[in-house]
């Protein structure tokens, strides 16, 4: 496939731009060669077989890699111009830039109000007690909880049903403004009609943030993504606007994937 | 508040992008003090490791340092001459040794004179002395009628004159070493009189009130046998006991008595289990005072859930695939467990019990409760003898006024330690070449 | 050491049964050995279990029993005089008979009634010995002839021998509960005899304890000197230093383990520490007393302050130090059970290090932390050589590190070692202080271990 039909997007419109990424753990290579354009405000999806690469490709882009050792990024990875996988880049800042959503809800121990209002401690995002007040209730009202948990703040956010988690999980990473949310499997611990709710959400915060998600599930990148990226055996097979990878693969393996023939 | 507002005034991202607005700056200063804090907070882990370990080397340390000096002794040599006319050649044993050693002291040094000061001048020796030249007769007996030079061991306060923990330079009356006593080992030391040896006698005899004499032989025999009984006790019923709790016992209420049960009494202070052998076993019971068969008793029944808890772990560990096949070819469950899930599970069964018998033979109070403290000269012969254990020898040593037991305790402690490495050592290894993983 | 002959002879015996069960298994089944319902060795064995089980079990009995009878046929043969002596001059009596009957001195030259009495206790001695020998053996070959008739080509062995492990099993695993019944009682049953002499509230609220002044006061009635506030308050103020330093120390270096460490570090200092855990109490003591008390009185007199040398500040530092490996590998489980997405989740947020675990870790581990914490000082509360060896046995009622205090296991040690008298007010205070001791630190460690029980279950 040539260079051309992967950077398919106006330079302006990507927030961010990925060349050349290699991954290893250890000797063994994960991902190969990756070049992908994230764009603003769009929802990315990212989607192939167990094991092919998606969920680590995800992490590279707020270095929550550097949490496991013996693995190793080469490459770029560039938020709005800047460099993330630079040694001088300090992850603590850049992971409040971009934000992650983990596949399980993994509420902090705390109660609703100081799950959503922990990032915006740590980082010195407001200083009074006020701005942090309106902090909790914006960001909850975004992710769609503020209804439904604004009479029990001070209750544990383990408490809560696990979509409500999950949610709680996205408001959480809200909270301290990013650009970019990364969301690995967001669905998957969840039934249906939680499912749902979180879908629509993503809708919604498109329209302030570049998301990108990990899916297993194609219906769901069909429904929530506008551009679509296939990853086999850690090789971006193919990218493209959602419609047409789903409707009119160009690679056969990507036509396998979706037909339902392997993965 | 707008998105794209939002995302505009967002502070990280005007660092990245270089601008120098103040807000900047205070966002910059954050993340340093943030990481300084967090630096801090590493610092204060290691802090808290190094102090844990240099603890341990300062307790290694403080022991090999005062405990080194008694491997060795210092020995005086005599002339000493055996007179025929009072030792009866027939039973050598019978004769005034003690006779012997002072006339010997005497004519070595002639000018000394009046009582205090001739008391003084025996004193240079051990009260052990006479039992050394015995020993000459009785293995060479041609002997009698002779002057020998033998080599008998210093006093205590000698030989911590001799190995330097006397000052020599204070004031006379307050040092244990007077300036006569000074003097006279000056001259024998001049005459080539002293010289030090290894000292065997630690390693060969049982307690003694006179530091030089006293040894740990006695004490090792007792902890021997004091542990045997612990094994022989603890061994089969804390393996028996698991092997029905785990393979056998239904889930129920009373086995999950039984459960959390083993679990309180290995939290219980040793010093309670040493209340229980005083009052059942030595007033109830009637059984002997101060003698292994008790210790070994108490320890067995401290040590019980340590092994039980550890073979339950090693038995737990056995995949259930392997009972499924044997149970699968017709094996009775007692055959599934004698002939294959007991065999695997026995490096696990035996490194747990290496390592409950090390505890157990740390282990002070309890012995101190049923009379182990008793000072027993003899090296004990049986598990009904009266006997001590190390770390009891350690701690009545410890308790001695005397300059010279304190080596001594060190000593012992060294002792002890280095048995304990080697049974641990001992686990390590059953550990590392058997135990299996699956 | 008969009885060893004795044992040895049983073993022949059951090894005899064991060979004559496999043959007459073998023998019914000549032609087929699967006629058989269980494989000969069952059947031998079988036979061994009906040789050594009884007979065990009639020595045992023999063994508990012949002393008190024998004791009781010589108290009969003698004086009615002597027969009328209080308990205690009675037992001294009958020791002096077994003395005299195993050639050891007596405490005085024998009276004739004691030589005759000790002439007799050897006779009787000699009487169960032979009847023991006799019946034990008797039984084992009575019972090898009876189970040997009933093998045959059907009989199930194999289910036999089992069932009979099965029992030695669930009585070994009864061994636990019969210790804990075992202590309770013991403990319950001389405290008792103390309070009779001694009221409780007098014992858990007085103020004074000595003892020493007991012994003499009895003679005209024993009044409150044994009020064990002061000996509580010692013990208190000792497992506070202990913990003041095991605490910090344990739980820093449990949190540098397990989030910071590698794991080669992690496996070379984790052996380490656990060196600490695994030195003997009694050098600890001899550390505190040697080193660490000297250490202080030094460092007191420098600045000016009045350190004892048996002061709980020392005693109290060298606990804490024991204990350290204690807490921390207790935490270090603790917070490795706390799910790794909780971590990445505050990671993500872009929280350091330290923040993370400060504001997330420790509060999830919190519950564990704590139960860690009260074993630790479940065990400090019990612990005794250190405090033995370097506290001091003064009873002071004071919080002040400097000064001598002594705790619980101190007095027990104190009051019950050398020879007393087994029931004098003072020996049986130290059951009452074991009591108190048991219950305290029973208490701890329920309550500990379901806590902990209670958090593993949470994130498993």
């Amino acid at each position: 496939m040539a260079d051309g039909e992967r950077f398919n997007m106006e330079a302006a419109e990507a927030k961010v731009l990925v060349r050349d990424v290699n991954v290893f753990y250890g000797e063994k290579q994960a991902l190969f060669d990756i070049d992908l354009d994230i764009g603003r405000n769009q929802v990315t999806s990212l989607i192939g077989p167990s094991g092919c690469g998606k969920s680590t490709f995800l992490r590279c882009m707020n270095r929550m890699n550097d949490v496991i050792d013996g693995c190793r990024v080469e490459g770029s990875i560039k938020v709005d111009g800047d460099e993330v996988l630079d040694a001088g880049i300090d992850p603590v800042q850049l992971r409040r830039r971009v934000g992650m959503v983990f596949q399980k809800p993994n509420p902090f121990p705390k109660s609703i109000y100081d799950n959503v209002a922990y990032g915006p401690r740590i980082h010195g995002l407001v200083s009074s007690q006020d701005d942090l007040d309106e902090l909790v209730q914006t960001s909850l009202e975004r992710a769609a909880l503020w209804e439904e948990v604004k009479d029990r703040l001070h209750q544990p956010g383990t408490g809560l049903s696990g979509g409500q988690q999950q949610r709680l999980c996205i408001a959480r990473a809200v909270a301290v403004r990013p650009d970019v949310i990364l969301m690995d499997e967001p669905c998957s611990a969840l039934d249906p009609i939680a499912t749902a709710r979180v879908e629509e959400l993503i809708e919604e915060l498109k329209k302030a943030y570049s998301i990108v998600i990990v899916t297993h599930s194609m219906q769901q990148a069909a429904r929530v993504s506008q551009r679509t990226a296939f990853f086999h055996l850690g090789v971006l097979v193919e990218v493209g606007v959602t419609e047409q990878i789903f409707t009119a693969p160009r690679d056969e393996r990507t036509q396998g994937y979706i037909t339902g023939r392997f993965g | 508040m707008t998105d794209r507002g939002l995302q505009q005034h967002s502070g990280a991202e005007a660092v990245m992008h270089g601008s120098a607005d103040k807000r900047a700056n205070e966002e910059a200063a954050r993340v340093r003090r943030r990481y300084r804090s967090e630096a801090r907070f590493k610092a204060y882990g290691i802090a808290a490791i190094v102090v844990a370990i240099s603890m341990l080397i300062l307790l290694v340390g403080s022991i090999i340092s005062t405990g080194w000096s008694a491997f060795y002794q210092y020995e005086i040599a005599l002339d000493v001459t055996f007179e025929g006319s009072e030792i009866d050649a027939n039973n050598p044993r019978t004769a005034n040794y003690n006779g012997f050693i002072k006339s010997a002291l005497r004519s070595q040094f002639p000018d000394v004179s009046g009582r205090k000061e001739k008391r003084k001048l025996y004193g240079l020796v051990s009260n052990g002395a006479d039992l050394q030249a015995m020993q000459v007769v009785v293995d060479e007996p041609v002997k009698i009628g002779k002057t020998v030079r033998i080599w008998v061991l210093a006093s205590d306060d000698i030989d911590s004159l001799l190995k330097g923990y006397i000052d020599r330079d204070l004031p006379e009356e307050d040092r244990r070493v007077k300036d006569t006593e000074l003097e006279w080992i000056d001259q024998l030391k001049s005459d080539g009189r002293i010289r030090w040896s290894m000292n065997t006698v630690f390693w060969k005899s049982g307690d003694s009130r006179e530091p030089e004499l006293a040894g740990f032989w006695g004490a090792i025999v007792g902890s021997f046998f004091t542990l045997l009984v612990t094994l022989a006790l603890s061994f089969p019923v804390g393996v028996l006991a698991a092997i029905y709790l785990e393979e056998f016992a239904p889930k129920n209420r009373w086995t999950d008595f039984v459960e959390v049960n083993i679990n309180n009494l290995a939290a219980v202070p040793s010093i309670v289990f040493g209340l229980l052998g005083l009052a059942v076993f030595l007033n109830f019971f009637g059984l002997p005072r101060s003698a292994p068969l008790v210790g070994g008793i108490v320890l067995s029944l401290m040590t019980l859930p340590t092994i039980i808890i550890a073979s339950r772990a090693a038995l737990k560990a056995v995949p259930p695939s392997i009972r499924e096949a044997a149970l699968g070819v017709g094996a009775s469950k007692h055959q599934v467990v004698t002939h294959h899930v007991l065999p695997l599970a026995m490096p696990g069964i035996l490194t747990g019990t290496i390592i409950g018998m090390a505890q157990a033979l740390g282990e002070t109070a309890p012995l101190l409760m049923i009379g182990m403290v008793a000072f027993i000269v003899n090296v004990p012969g049986g598990i009904t003898d009266p006997s001590t254990v190390m770390p009891v020898q350690i701690y009545l040593w410890a308790d001695s006024p005397e300059r010279a037991f304190v080596a001594r305790t060190s000593a012992g402690i060294m002792a002890l330690l280095g048995f304990l490495v080697l049974m641990n050592a001992l686990a390590v290894i059953l550990r590392k070449r058997f135990e299996r993983r699956w | 050491m008969q009885i060893w002959a004795l044992i040895l002879i049983l073993i022949c015996l059951a090894a005899y049964g064991h060979v004559i069960g496999r043959r007459r298994a073998i023998s019914f089944a000549a032609a087929k050995p699967a006629l058989l319902h269980s494989l000969p060795f069952y059947h031998g064995a079988y036979l061994a279990l009906w040789v050594v089980i009884p007979s065990l079990l009639a020595i045992a009995l023999w063994l508990v029993a012949q002393g008190p009878i024998i004791e009781s046929l010589i108290i009969s043969g003698l004086n009615t005089d002597t027969q009328a002596l209080s308990a205690d001059r009675l037992s001294l009596v009958l020791n002096d008979i077994v003395n005299v009957a195993s050639g050891d001195i007596p405490s005085r030259e024998p009276t004739p009634e004691i030589a005759a009495a000790a002439q007799k206790f050897s006779e009787l001695k000699k009487l169960s010995n032979l009847g023991m020998v006799v019946i034990s053996l008797g039984l084992g070959i009575a019972c090898l002839w009876w189970a040997k008739g009933k093998i045959s080509a059907e009989f199930r062995a194999r289910n036999q021998v089992e069932r009979i492990f099965t029992i030695i099993m669930i009585l070994a695993s009864t061994i636990a509960i019969l210790t804990t019944i075992g202590i309770v009682l013991s403990l319950l049953f001389e405290a008792w005899r103390f309070f009779l002499r001694i009221p409780l509230d007098d014992f858990l609220f007085g103020l004074q304890w000595s003892p020493q002044t007991a012994i003499r006061a009895d003679q005209v009635g024993a009044s409150g000197s044994f009020g064990a506030i002061p000996i509580f308050a010692g013990t208190l103020l000792i497992t506070v230093i202990a913990m003041c330093v095991a605490v910090p120390l344990g739980l820093m270096s449990a949190i540098y383990m397990s989030e910071y460490a590698s794991n080669r570090l992690r496996g070379v200092i984790k052996p380490l520490l656990e060196i600490l855990a695994g030195v003997p109490t009694v050098v600890y003591g001899f550390f505190a007393a040697l080193t660490v008390a000297p250490f202080f009185r030094g460092m007191g007199e420098t600045v000016g302050l009045d350190v004892s040398s048996e002061s709980a500040l020392a005693a109290g530092v060298v606990m804490g130090i024991m204990i350290i490996p204690f807490v921390s590998s207790l935490s270090d489980d603790v917070m490795n059970a706390v799910p790794q997405t909780l971590r990445d989740g505050s990671f993500a947020l872009g929280a350091t290090k330290s923040e993370t675990i400060r504001q997330v870790v420790l509060p999830a581990a919190l519950p564990g932390v704590v139960g860690a914490v009260l074993l630790a000082v479940s065990r400090a509360i019990g612990e005794t050589m250190i405090v033995v060896m370097a506290a001091g046995l003064a009873a002071n009622l004071t919080a002040n590190p400097f000064e001598a205090v002594t705790t619980v296991t101190v007095q027990i040690v104190t009051l019950l070692v050398g020879d007393q008298e087994f029931d004098s007010s003072k020996t049986l205070a130290a059951f009452a202080l074991g009591l108190v001791l048991f219950f305290i630190t029973l208490s701890l460690n329920v309550f500990a271990l379901r806590i902990v029980r209670k958090y593993r279950e949470k994130y498993d």
